[in-house]
């Protein structure tokens, strides 16, 4: 037992002088917390594929009642607003690179007669392709307008498709985005507070100070990693707490199974964190380092575009990629209510990780010499 | 020398630098303003080699940058080579050459592209540069090494490279500001030597800063600085006068430490201005107002006699009369190691005979460098222990192995009874470490960071508490205060009470005196015999050569070898005639150690 304390004790000295030296600094305590309140904000606000609000040019050259109950039609769907009515085509042209509008819809002069004779009346569509991503939506939102308007005329019969999308029943994009940001935001900061630790101390000179006291590597590193791990949770609980109560995203699973995950995930960043750290001699080449991870971790994670639209080389990359996990496991346990025996192979890859970065760090520490 | 100098084409009468009512402000890192200088009244005399000395924070620094239009001062005037900085700062700049502490040299540039390009900042004509370069180098001896990255030199070349570049052209108005700081004895006395030719040659007109004193009674005139305020001005020769007949020098009784004899005449401080041991004596200086009676019972029946005193003298006392009218004596803490210290009890019987650090072949390489060759030598119990060398020379590796802070590469290394090598966790335990650099946790209180290095060192609970009590009692310590604001003075206590909280055996010290003043220096060493006094053997490392006399025994090494190992007295034997002072010992060690290695093995010198 006394043997045990004198483990333990020095780690807890470790973990409460790293969380006096993180909150004693008045800046820390904004930096650490504000970001994650606003970003959680923007993310959820701004990063957003639903389509509203959508500017168009229509080019009716058909003027008929048919043309018009079309159009009345594709206003009446809320998502469209109609920019300019045009009366040539060679406007067509002229609104789309000024970008007024994102597509133009031509309707041909024999469009009415065309319908009437039972045959298939073209529309053409011409969209704006610098955002493919926008364009691609609102080209498949007309699509269903013209399914449904030929629906109408038909009079019923044919074949009806009935949507129903699981666990976003109206696909909003704020349901995928700010339950993953409960992984993503908290890694941004937790990677970056824990490659800064080591590499504070040592431009500091406090690194030697701690070295030369009888705390092993193996102390050193739990007591330095726990409080970014703390640190790590604290922020993904603001972020949950905005996604429950803010933006009122039904969470379907349990929340001791998210945090389990969130613990394993955060583990595995700080893991990252730390040997960045260690590596670095100085505290700007610790910021450079986290960056450069940064940006591939988030891109490679399946957080805005899925892993498995990526090329081959690139999905096995992902594996050392804790945030796909994180980002894969906290969207499962929360819009989908998954359990344990759903996602515990998104433990293992995170697992791995954390077990080959942690003692590196630790080795580290008393190898990487100035 | 030159025809036409620019010296003496200036009206001789007329001063390059003239100062009035000079006040700077700045803002304390407690926010609370307070000035960096006052009241200086100032002149530089053309053609001149003119010393600005006193204490870090004197207000050296802030009085060269205003000079040099880095700076504005808040009030007075300041005229430099006939104009107004404050509104001709450009003008002044582009005829004056200002060579900062820390002097920009870029580190991935080669020595010949560092000279080419401050010769194109200057913008020095081709025909300039053929004639001056050679000779620069040639008198910085950097002719062999023209291709070496700054990166790589020693700081001693750094600093020479910096002042090459300060003098790619023949400035108006020369300002050095601290140039041999942190600079081996060396390396110091080549810097010197540059300094005196170019004056010679070029009658510069040369403004340096400087806290050695050997160095400003090379200059006509030195303005003695502290604390913001000027306290005297004057020739070396006038500033010795104020000490006449007050310099003292005291042999110690037999088996008696100097140190000791030291220790007890710079406890009384009413009556001794300073007291430093030298060469196996006591140099002091005696308050003026102490008549011989008042000292008898001080000196008693030691041999005193008095000596010719020296520009070093003079400054001592200005700052003690300067510091005791702002009524707050750095005085050393007393009884920092208990009631037996002031006994004055001979050091040399509490030291045990059985070495508490073994070094034996001691080995270190870097790549296909060899920073520590084949060292071996003894501490022992109780023992001062001083590792000196010149920059470079292998003695921050030897330290940094003997705290457990580097592996060796090879060799046995065994401290405080443990094996380095096979038990560092151990031997750390019973080790101290104080860092050349104040190396805890600046926005933590003094209290938390005891807290922690106490609980990092295994003290818990009761035993912590009690621990953390007697040392903020020993060494003043108040604390609830920030540890990054502290005055330096204080921070280094706390870094030394959080150095001994586990109450080791042995007291590591990295440059503890490095950058600060001469009263803090003599408090300091004050503690460290007391420290010893009560059985903690202490190893330092020092670039001020004198600091070597409160050892017990130094080692000198130059090149990753050991050169000499011993008392300072028998070090200063080995040095022959040539060993009159430490410094002097040391650069005749070094000098011969170099001779030595270059006629054993020429042909590898060649190759590399």
């Amino acid at each position: 037992m006394n043997e045990f304390a004198a483990l333990v004790f020095p780690i807890l000295t470790l973990i409460r002088k790293e969380l006096l030296a993180i909150f004693k600094d008045p800046a820390n305590r904004i930096v650490l917390f504000a970001p994650a309140f606003v970003q959680t904000l923007l993310f959820g606000y701004g990063a957003s594929f639903d389509l509203t609000n959508v500017p168009y040019a229509v080019l009716d050259q058909s003027h008929s009642a048919a043309s018009s109950a079309f159009l009345a039609h594709l206003d009446g769907t809320g998502v469209f607003r109609r920019q300019a009515t045009l009366s040539t085509p060679g406007q067509i042209a002229q609104v789309i690179d000024q970008g007024r509008v994102i597509m133009a819809i031509s309707l041909p002069s024999d469009f009415a007669d065309t319908l009437a004779a039972g045959g298939d009346a073209p529309v053409q569509l011409i969209l704006d392709g610098r955002n493919s991503t926008t364009a691609g939506a609102a080209s498949g939102y007309i699509a269903a307008v013209a399914t449904a308007f030929n629906a109408r005329r038909s009079g019923g019969g044919g074949i009806t498709l009935v949507r129903r999308a699981w666990f976003n029943p109206n696909l909003e994009s704020r349901w995928q985005i700010v339950p993953a940001m409960i992984a993503t935001l908290s890694m941004l900061q937790t990677l970056l507070l824990a490659a800064l630790s080591v590499a504070r101390e040592r431009e500091q000179g406090t690194f030697d100070q701690l070295l030369v006291t009888p705390l092993t590597p193996l102390q050193i590193l739990v007591g330095k990693a726990i409080p970014s791990i703390m640190i790590g949770m604290l922020q993904s609980s603001i972020v949950l707490m905005i996604a429950l109560f803010w933006f009122q995203i039904p969470m379907s699973g349990s929340i001791a199974l998210l945090y389990l995950g969130l613990l394993g995930f955060t583990g595995a960043a700080v893991g990252i964190g730390m040997s960045l750290s260690a590596l670095a001699l100085n505290m700007q080449q610790a910021m450079l380092y986290t960056f450069l991870v940064i940006m591939p971790l988030t891109l490679l994670s399946g957080l805005i575009t899925p892993v498995r639209n990526m090329p081959q080389v690139l999905q096995i990359a992902t594996y050392v990629n804790p945030l796909r996990f994180g980002v894969d496991l906290v969207r499962r346990v929360y819009l989908e209510g998954a359990g344990l025996g759903d996602i515990y192979p998104d433990f293992i890859p995170m697992f791995a990780v954390a077990a080959v970065t942690l003692p590196l760090a630790a080795w580290l520490f008393r190898h990487r010499l100035a | 020398m030159s025809v036409a100098a620019p010296g003496e084409l200036l009206p001789r009468k007329r001063p390059v630098v003239v100062a009035r009512d000079l006040r700077k402000v700045f803002t304390g890192p407690d926010a609370v303003p307070f000035d960096a200088l006052r009241d200086v009244h100032f002149e530089v005399a053309p053609g001149t080699l003119t010393a600005l000395v006193g204490p870090d924070g004197a207000g050296k620094t802030t009085l060269m940058r205003m000079i040099a239009g880095l700076l504005h001062p808040d009030g007075g005037t300041l005229e430099v080579l006939g104009l107004d900085v404050r509104h001709e700062a450009q003008a002044v700049q582009n005829r004056i050459s200002y060579m900062p502490q820390r002097f920009g040299l870029y580190e991935d540039l080669s020595i010949q592209e560092n000279l080419d390009l401050y010769a194109d900042l200057h913008g020095v004509s081709k025909e300039t540069r053929a004639e001056r370069f050679p000779r620069l180098l040639a008198m910085t001896d950097l002719a062999r090494f023209t291709a070496r990255p700054a990166g790589q030199l020693s700081g001693g070349m750094k600093q020479k490279l910096g002042l090459a570049c300060t003098l790619v052209r023949v400035p108006d108005l020369l300002l050095l500001d601290e140039p041999s700081v942190g600079v081996d004895p060396l390396s110091r006395r080549d810097l010197w030597t540059i300094i005196e030719q170019m004056i010679a040659e070029e009658g510069l007109s040369v403004l340096v800063s400087t806290a050695y004193m050997d160095e400003a009674e090379r200059c006509e005139r030195v303005h003695v600085f502290n604390k913001g305020e000027q306290l005297a001005q004057g020739t070396p020769q006038e500033l010795r006068t104020r000490v006449a007949g007050l310099t003292w020098v005291a042999s110690p009784r037999s088996e008696e430490p100097a140190r000791d004899l030291q220790a007890r005449l710079i406890d009384a401080s009413e009556r001794i201005v300073d007291a430093v041991p030298s060469g196996g004596e006591v140099r002091y200086i005696r308050r003026p107002e102490v008549t011989d009676e008042q000292l008898d019972d001080l000196v008693g029946d030691r041999v005193a006699r008095p000596r010719e005193e020296e520009l070093e003298d003079a400054f001592m006392l200005l700052l003690r009369e300067h510091e005791s009218d702002r009524n707050q004596v750095p005085g050393p803490s007393a009884d920092v190691a208990g009631d037996e210290v002031r006994s004055g009890s001979s050091t040399s019987a509490a030291k045990d005979e059985a070495p508490i650090i073994e070094v034996r072949d001691l080995v270190r390489r870097f790549g296909d460098f060899t920073a520590v060759a084949s060292t071996s030598f003894d501490v022992r119990r109780g023992e001062i222990f001083g590792l000196l060398g010149p920059n470079g020379a292998g003695k921050t590796t030897t330290f940094r192995m003997l705290c457990g802070l580097l592996p060796a590469t090879s060799g046995h290394l065994e401290v405080a009874g443990v094996n380095l090598r096979t038990a560092r966790a151990t031997a750390r335990r019973r080790i101290g470490y104080v860092a050349q650099k104040f190396a805890l946790y600046a926005n933590l209180s003094v209290r938390e960071n005891l807290e922690f290095f106490g609980g990092a060192y295994g003290l818990r609970g009761r035993a912590l508490r009690d621990r953390i009590r007697v040392i903020e009692a020993q060494f003043e310590l108040d604390p609830h205060a920030q540890s990054g604001i502290l005055p330096h003075g204080y921070k280094q206590r706390l870094a030394m009470a959080a150095g001994l909280i586990h109450e080791p055996r042995i007291l590591f010290l990295d440059e503890p005196t490095s950058g600060i003043d001469p009263l803090a220096r003599r408090a300091f060493w004050r503690t460290i015999t007391q420290l010893s006094q009560s059985g903690v053997t202490i190893i330092v490392t020092t670039h001020f050569m004198e600091e070597a006399e409160y050892c017990d025994r130094i080692a000198i090494q130059d090149a990753g070898r050991l050169l000499a190992l011993g008392t300072p007295r028998k070090v200063r034997e080995q040095a022959g005639e040539r060993g009159r002072d430490m410094n002097s010992a040391f650069i005749a060690i070094v000098e011969q150690g170099r001779e030595a290695s270059m006629s054993r093995e020429p042909e590898t010198e060649a190759v590399s």
